[in-house]
């Protein structure tokens, strides 16, 4: 393909544990979520088990919905690595098939790969997995927009203000 | 066991702090707003995976108020469209079964947070019974 960035905007974040890309991410960080590897147009995440997580308590496995959450984190990492410009993105759509269930008390993980950038537009496939890549309990399809360019700087500020605003309305 | 009481029993239920809510129009399931929710600190906005979990969870309460059994289904897939941004306040959803199969359930959902006519996010799903 012609069309994929030689340069890349995350190019100096691309390696493994970069988990300052979910540190400002309350949810992630409520969740324990860490950031294995960020590569170009990938991005694989953990997430540590918690029984808080489990959905059907006879079984003992893992809410289906958790694995949204760790698939679109995965997802948006995905994005982010194939930009050549830093760009605020949101998920348009995104669908899960539950191959088999989660192995409990184990660990998850999830991998996704932005598989074709469009002007307006990514597309993402990704799976999860328990213990084996090679064996995946879910597999995802999902589509991004993407919105204007972010600068850096200013992206910093609005994080620090919206802190802020969180904080305000949570103590009132 | 009816989706009222299935809330208290699924621990991740009680970890979005998702409560049940009887209506004229049937059951709705509201997940107050947390800042540990938050995906997105600029806008700021509820996580798109929690938002896709919290319809995954009101389409499944639904499936247990319907059969009033202690098993709950087992999701097969789950699609979901994010309409708008879902901000800092308190999240609502009902669902409503397409089809109640003998071994599987059709399921959509629709989840807004001020206005009905406004929707957040849409999902659709098919459940093993």
């Amino acid at each position: 393909m012609t069309d994929k960035p030689q340069t890349f905007a995350m190019q100096a974040l691309f390696g493994t544990d970069q988990d300052v890309l979910v540190a400002h991410i309350p949810q992630c960080v409520r969740l324990g979520i860490s950031v294995v590897k960020c590569e170009p147009f990938r991005g694989t995440v953990r997430l540590p088990w918690s029984e808080d997580l489990v959905g059907d308590p006879v079984r003992g496995v893992v809410f289906g919905g958790v694995i949204t959450t760790l698939l679109d984190q995965a997802s948006g990492i995905a994005v982010q690595c194939s930009l050549e410009e830093f760009k605020a993105i949101a998920t348009l759509d995104l669908r899960i098939d539950y191959l088999r269930a989660a192995e409990p008390r184990h660990d998850l993980f999830a991998m996704a790969e932005c598989y074709k950038v469009t002007t307006n537009v990514a597309f993402v496939r990704g799976s999860a997995w328990d213990r084996d890549a090679s064996d995946p309990f879910a597999s995802m399809l999902a589509t991004f927009m993407l919105k204007g360019p972010l600068d850096p700087g200013a992206w910093q500020n609005a994080v620090a203000r919206n802190e802020e605003i969180l904080r305000a309305e949570e103590a009132s | 066991m009816k989706a009222i009481d299935a809330v208290s029993h699924i621990p991740y239920a009680r970890f979005l702090g998702v409560r049940m809510e009887e209506t004229p129009s049937g059951l709705v399931c509201v997940m107050p707003f947390h800042r540990d929710l938050v995906g997105n600190v600029v806008l700021p906005a509820v996580h798109g995976g929690v938002v896709g979990a919290f319809l995954e969870l009101t389409a499944l309460l639904q499936l247990v108020e319907l059969a009033g059994e202690d098993r709950v289904a087992r999701p097969i897939n789950f699609s979901i469209d994010f309409l708008r941004s879902t901000g800092p306040r308190e999240t609502r959803g009902r669902a409503e079964i397409v089809k109640h199969g003998r071994r599987i359930a059709n399921v959509r959902v629709i989840a807004w947070q001020d206005d009905p006519d406004k929707p957040v996010a849409t999902g659709i799903g098919n459940f093993l019974l």
